[in-house]
């Protein structure tokens, strides 16, 4: 286990947007973690705290300010050749939060999922072409008919099979789930989320699954991290994060999670935190190593105080 | 319960409406009953396309113009200043006396986006001032003074400085706030909230629906959640609808719902919900979408999509089968000639552990 080699490391990412001559927006202020092949790691947040900006920046729609991003032992942050622009392209792929914004409406659904296909020269000839698309249709659970339509006569679970199966055509060894789940229906949430774990089963991708739903990210993670005003203040294995969280914003996100049980319900009161009351600052903490994979983002004392009360 | 002294606010009796699309007359509504009392909260909870929405829409006479109302009727009491009461059915009345007397004024709603239901171009309170204003005939300094007292009621800091400022200037839940100060300008007895806290965070989402708890408390009124999630449900509400497709398949009180649910749909929704304490590799879900209302439904709506189903499901639909006094639900399982058949039993193993958790 020890010895794995991950697919992404990310090391030091900051992302900043220049406001004005005066004003920068820190979106992702020093951030590390690795993904490793065949995993999911999910990153949580509350809006604002810079885990989509994370995930643009990962796929290369943003050029980092600073920091490394390394995908399979290459340097993907700084300027790359056509020809490892061409590998990354088809092996790092990305579902979007919207289905209906992100499908071209006048193409036929056939055409959107062999885009990339057709790009990158897959195929021998068109019998294979069809039969790649009517594979990939079967396999998130639509029927290779649904080929000819277009994306506006299918349901919004629908849609999002078929951004799934538009990434999944290019057999990419990563997939960056931007909160692909968060427009659809609890029942049709589930459905999704199942068959993202099955085809990751099938498949050995690995996810970067970016949500706000915890207890969604719950189900579908191996590792957590957990961001907060473009830092990662707390990481781990689903397990430690969600049985032993140490940091404040970590255990007030957890205390917000909504339960289906009305008796606890009613009595809970979400533990606030307020960054500026807290009196933390996450710039001077540093990375601390709890257990196994387990890191909080936290001064020494602020380590010992967290660490004591539990 | 005390029944016999719940004052009915909202009534709303085998209401049927039609959207005509160019792809033929759609059914969205299909004969619902819903009661509301004083006081009270009510929830209702459903997929997208199960009509929820309209239904309310309907209440307010905010529905597309492409709509028609078969049948059915919204009736609302209320009382006037001097105290004595009314009762008006809401779908009889014309267009400019709802908008006249009852939108804002007496029956308020908060929508799921902020962004889209405040004016960009307007100062935020000058969109609290305006309904007192065009209502009550409110003089501008006494709209104001309100308007600063509003703000501070919904937690937000320095409400004189905001008053001035514009919607894009503020976050998400701050907007959200605004709405609910705008909600509550003409003193409503009523409260529509339709998907209030989907489009904000979980941090947040408590925090906004703590706020509605509070003012619901405060000013004794009552209030209606429309929402597809449980957990909101189970933080808030006294009594539950589900609908499906257009109908009410299971009401109930809270805690019938939630730990004695009787309708397979209910059942579905309740399992889909990821719970923190489950270990489960897969979610539950309920297969297939729901159905298409341009074509005639025959029999239970739900009937494809339920493992439970009986024949008869598919010829007849089910009628409200009683369960107790406050808990009816629509399936034919209920039936005295049904095969007996119990709630999954990963729910049931759920319910139980929620049952010692509470005690």
């Amino acid at each position: 286990m020890e010895e794995r080699k991950p697919l992404l490391e990310v090391k030091g990412l900051k992302q900043y947007f220049k406001g004005s001559r005066q004003f920068t927006v820190k979106a992702v202020d020093g951030v590390d973690f690795v993904i490793y092949p065949g995993e999911t790691y999910g990153l949580v947040g509350e809006s604002g705290s810079g885990k989509s900006t994370i995930g643009r920046s990962v796929i290369r729609l943003y050029k980092p300010t600073a920091g490394q991003i390394l995908f399979n032992g290459m340097d993907i942050s700084g300027n790359l050749s056509s020809q490892q622009n061409q590998q990354l392209r088809t092996q790092m792929q990305m579902i979007f939060q919207d289905p209906m914004a992100c499908l071209n409406p006048r193409k036929k659904v056939g055409e959107i999922i062999a885009q990339g296909l057709d790009i990158h020269h897959l195929y021998k000839n068109q019998a294979e072409r069809q039969q790649k698309v009517a594979d990939i249709l079967r396999k998130v659970g639509l029927a290779p008919e649904h080929a000819d339509r277009y994306p506006h006569q299918f349901s919004g679970g629908q849609r999002q099979r078929v951004g799934i199966a538009r990434a999944l055509i290019m057999d990419p060894k990563l997939i960056i789930a931007d909160e692909c789940i968060s427009a659809l229906d609890v029942s049709i949430q589930a459905q999704v989320v199942n068959l993202m774990k099955d085809l990751q089963e099938e498949t050995g991708t690995a996810y970067l699954f970016i949500a706000h739903d915890l207890s969604m990210v719950k189900y579908i993670s191996d590792r957590i991290g957990v961001l907060h005003l473009g830092h990662l203040v707390e990481t781990g294995t689903t397990e430690e994060i969600f049985n032993n969280p140490v940091h404040p914003y970590t255990q007030s996100l957890l205390s917000a999670i909504p339960q289906p049980d009305p008796r606890t319900e009613r009595n809970r009161v979400a533990k606030s935190y307020d960054y500026k009351q807290a009196g933390v600052d996450y710039h001077v903490g540093k990375r601390q190593h709890l257990e196994g994979t387990h890191y909080v983002l936290a001064t020494d004392e602020e380590l010992a105080k967290w660490t004591a009360k539990s | 319960m005390e029944s016999a002294n719940r004052e009915h606010v909202l009534s709303i009796r085998d209401l049927s409406i039609t959207f005509k699309t160019g792809a033929g007359p759609v059914n969205a509504i299909r004969g619902v009953n819903i009661d509301l009392y004083k006081g009270e909260t009510l929830a209702v909870v459903g997929e997208s396309g199960s009509g929820k929405s309209v239904t309310f829409k309907a209440a307010m006479g905010i529905l597309a113009s492409n709509s028609v109302v078969n049948s059915g009727s919204i009736t609302y009491t209320y009382h006037h200043n001097d105290g004595s009461p009314a009762t008006v059915d809401l779908l009889k009345m014309k267009t400019k006396d709802i908008r006249r007397h009852i939108n804002g004024k007496r029956i308020a709603m908060i929508f799921q986006d902020p962004m889209t239901s405040l004016d960009p171009t307007m100062p935020i309170g000058k969109q609290i001032m305006e309904g007192m204003i065009w209502h009550y005939k409110t003089p501008k300094k006494e709209a104001w003074a309100k308007a600063v007292r509003l703000l501070e009621e919904v937690g937000i800091d320095e409400p004189e400085k905001r008053m001035r400022q514009y919607p894009h200037q503020l976050s998400g839940g701050m907007r959200q706030r605004v709405v609910i100060a705008i909600a509550l300008a003409c003193d409503p007895d009523l409260l529509i909230c339709d998907e209030p806290t989907t489009a904000l965070d979980v941090t947040i989402q408590a925090k906004i629906l703590e706020l509605i708890k509070r003012v619901q408390a405060e000013r004794g009124i009552s209030v209606i959640y429309i929402t597809h999630d449980l957990g909101v449900v189970a933080k808030v509400a006294d009594f539950v609808n589900v609908m499906y497709a257009g109908k009410i398949v299971e009401t109930g009180t809270i805690d019938e719902i939630f730990y004695d649910p009787r309708h397979p749909y209910t059942w579905g929704l309740l399992s889909a919900m990821p719970d923190l304490d489950t270990d489960d590799a897969r979610l539950y879900t309920i297969p297939g979408s729901p159905p298409n209302l341009l074509h005639p439904v025959p029999g239970d709506a739900f009937a494809p999509r339920n493992s439970y189903a009986l024949n008869i499901d598919e010829r007849m639909e089910p009628p409200m089968f009683k369960v107790s006094d406050t808990h009816y639900a629509a399936t034919w399982l209920l039936d005295e000639r049904a095969p007996k058949v119990e709630m999954p039993k990963e729910l049931r193993a759920r319910i139980r552990r929620m049952m010692k958790e509470a005690n």
